[in-house]
């Protein structure tokens, strides 16, 4: 990778063994709205280790973004306002940090790819160019050799005759390659985590499978941590390690992928996995959760989740379920799994 | 279920749409056209759902409009129990639309922000007073809001006051307003979220056998239309690859389109991750403005031949399976079709 001369030795902090990449410690994010005070991230938790991915899974609202952008150091402020919480990454606190601490880290050690490649490029300026300028801004690269490396990293991400292309707009892409570019440009500096908000909502399947697989591949090569945010259920368990599940600000459930679409301890993670249209329910109804998320300004005094829910009873209405650690059949309890619901027994063993 | 003896209620023979690419501001010319419908012939059949899917660009929108004669049709015909819809203008237009109905993709910029649910749910009787209810207009409204399930003491607000489920609901109750036989529904769900997408399905489905509506759902989740329809017909680059019953197209897709299409499809199995053989297409979709010469989807298949580039494949049930009494005699528009064991689908 250094064929174009330019000393890309990574300054390593080497993290204390067993520390996670990046660990959020109850976070809570608030936004200052006209109707009052909305409770976007309601203290949440989550780490990720190198060379895994975690997928955030969440509806719209439900807070999986917001918790990305607080990470990022790119959230709106005002109205959106830190409320507490720690976010530590190689056990460092970002929210501690300055600006230019923050700066040096973003892009360099933690980047993003949006979901809509379009809106997230420059259109005035050439995706050689933008690619570049992660060279020119944080390794103090001349032109000449920001311009050899966009071609390299475009070449990495397969986008044929990169060196033709290095030139081209964003407009003269089409939505796979752009979001191929946003990829590369994630990848430019090699961090060791990459969050991924909904990378591929915006592409059609067969494309979508195409960057799906780019980006398992070149995590799976850089050994990075992945945060994918989504509400696919689908691209969830095609690449996912573990899950998180968000609701209305919070995580009702979290535990490796396979264990939780195997044997949900929530009802809400179970009525999602349940209204996924199966070869056996043609000609009968799909299963539907109920009623709407409810308005962040106004959540309800228990489980936010109580009013949707089938199996509510009087508890659930009352007093807020904390995030408990599941336990198997025999009793044991299962290392990263844990549900927020007062009757996770219930629902885990039907 | 669908009754695919009796006489179909839409047929559609050789329907293109073009539009022309010009050049030049004060002498426009012609320099080219987008090939965005390119010869599709489909039938529905009443109280039937076809589905349509593709990817973007493919056209399934574009046959949507023409079907609502909301653009003219380059060429072909559309016909409407037996007589041709697609030249009708005027008064003749508005009388023949009333049965053909349209729900539409984003709830959000479907309904006119400035009025309210009642006026927007009432708006089909004043543009076709012959089919308004004699008497008490708003009490049909109030009647609608219930079928859809929407509290009818929602009559006074506006759209901003609802979620999106709920404004997809509307949409549906203005659908259905002048009772129609045919709904149109392009992409009604894919602009919501996952848990209410199963409700809006549900209802759908329920006002179906309630009312005996024919649908033609138009998505690009294939899970979805499988769930709903009755037969579906797969669309790539203006053109109809593959048509045939749910079964035949999901269980036994002989076009290399159909079948690469289901397995990109991520299933909802992690279970399933390996052992999956998955076809990665290379490459985009070409240009509808440019398609390639011969089969569209030659450029990106891997079965093309030289004489995928030379000859259009028609759609018709293939020569192997000619004889064949199964689902995998089905329609499908290519030179080379045959199915594919290790294909699967949720």
């Amino acid at each position: 990778m250094t064929e174009t001369g330019i000393d890309l030795v990574k300054d390593e902090t080497p993290a204390t063994p067993g520390t996670p990449l990046l660990e959020v410690r109850d976070l809570q994010v608030e936004f200052h709205t006209r109707e009052g005070v909305a409770k976007a991230v309601n203290g949440v938790s989550y780490s990720v280790e190198a060379g895994e991915t975690l997928a955030v899974l969440g509806e719209s609202g439900s807070g999986k973004s917001v918790t990305a952008q607080a990470i990022m150091g790119i959230l709106d402020m005002p109205p959106g306002r830190i409320a507490g919480g720690e976010i530590l990454f190689q056990g460092q606190d970002l929210l501690a940090m300055t600006e230019a601490q923050r700066r040096k880290i973003r892009g360099n050690k933690i980047a993003m790819i949006f979901q809509d490649a379009l809106s997230s490029l420059n259109p005035v300026l050439s995706v050689g160019y933008q690619l570049g300028e992660m060279f020119r801004v944080h390794k103090g690269a001349s032109r000449k050799e920001a311009k050899a490396r966009a071609v390299e990293l475009m070449d990495r991400v397969r986008i044929p005759a990169a060196k033709d292309r290095v030139n081209d707009y964003p407009h003269q892409f089409s939505g796979g390659m752009r979001q191929r570019i946003m990829i590369a440009m994630a990848l430019a500096l090699e961090p060791d985590l990459i969050i991924a908000d909904e990378p591929t909502t915006a592409l059609d399947v067969t494309v979508q499978a195409q960057v799906m697989d780019l980006l398992a591949e070149l995590q799976q090569e850089y050994r990075m941590g992945l945060i994918l945010i989504t509400h696919d259920l689908g691209v969830v368990a095609d690449v996912a390690d573990r899950i998180a599940v968000m609701y209305a600000g919070r995580i009702v459930e979290r535990g490796d992928v396979r264990e939780i679409y195997r044997t949900p301890a929530h009802p809400y993670t179970k009525g999602l996995l349940d209204s996924i249209p199966r070869l056996d329910q043609k000609g009968s109804d799909l299963y539907a959760i109920r009623g709407l998320p409810p308005t962040l300004t106004s959540l309800p005094a228990g489980c936010s989740f109580s009013p949707r829910c089938d199996r509510a009873r009087e508890i659930c209405v009352t007093e807020r379920p904390l995030p408990v650690t599941v336990l198997d059949a025999e009793g044991a309890p299962v290392p990263g799994r844990s549900s927020a619901c007062h009757f996770w027994k219930e629902t885990l063993h039907g | 279920m669908a009754d695919t003896t009796r006489e179909p209620i839409l047929e559609v023979r050789n329907l293109v749409k073009h539009f022309p690419l010009t050049q030049g501001i004060v002498f426009r010319r012609q320099v080219g056209a987008v090939r965005a419908v390119d010869d599709i012939s489909f039938t529905l059949y009443p109280g039937e759902t076809l589905g349509i899917v593709g990817e973007s660009g493919c056209g399934k929108s574009t046959v949507a409009k023409l079907l609502m004669n909301l653009e003219r049709a380059t060429a072909g015909e559309i016909f409407y129990k037996g007589d041709d819809i697609s030249k009708l203008s005027g008064r003749a237009l508005k009388a023949v639309r009333r049965n053909i109905q349209m729900v539409f993709q984003d709830p959000y910029t479907s309904l006119n922000p400035r009025m309210t649910v009642g006026d927007i749910i009432g708006e089909p009787f004043d543009i076709h007073p012959e089919a308004a209810p004699k008497g008490d207009k708003q009490a049909r409204v109030r009647e609608l809001l219930d079928v859809v399930g929407l509290n009818p003491e929602y009559i006074n607000r506006y759209p901003h006051q609802f979620s999106g489920g709920q404004r997809q609901r509307i949409g549906i109750a203005r659908g259905l307003a002048l009772n129609p036989e045919i709904i149109i529904c392009d992409e009604p769900v894919s602009a919501l979220d996952v848990s209410v997408q199963a409700q809006v399905i549900n209802l759908m489905e329920k006002l179906q056998d309630e009312f005996g509506l024919s649908y033609l759902f138009i998505a690009h989740d294939l899970s979805i239309v499988r769930h709903i329809s009755d037969r579906v017909g797969v669309m790539y680059l203006g053109k109809m690859v593959e048509i045939g019953s749910d079964t035949a197209i999901y269980d036994h897709p002989t076009h290399p389109y159909t079948q690469a299409l289901l397995s990109a499809v991520p299933l909802p199995d992690p279970d399933a991750r390996e052992g999956r053989e998955r076809i990665i297409l290379t490459g985009d979709v070409p240009s509808p403005a440019n398609p390639p010469s011969g089969c569209r989807f030659r450029t990106r298949c891997w079965k093309a031949q030289d004489r995928c580039a030379e000859e259009l494949p028609l759609l018709a049930v293939p020569q192997r399976y000619a004889d064949a009494d199964t689902a995998v005699a089905h329609d499908s528009a290519c030179h080379f079709a045959e199915e594919k064991p290790q294909v699967t689908h949720a």
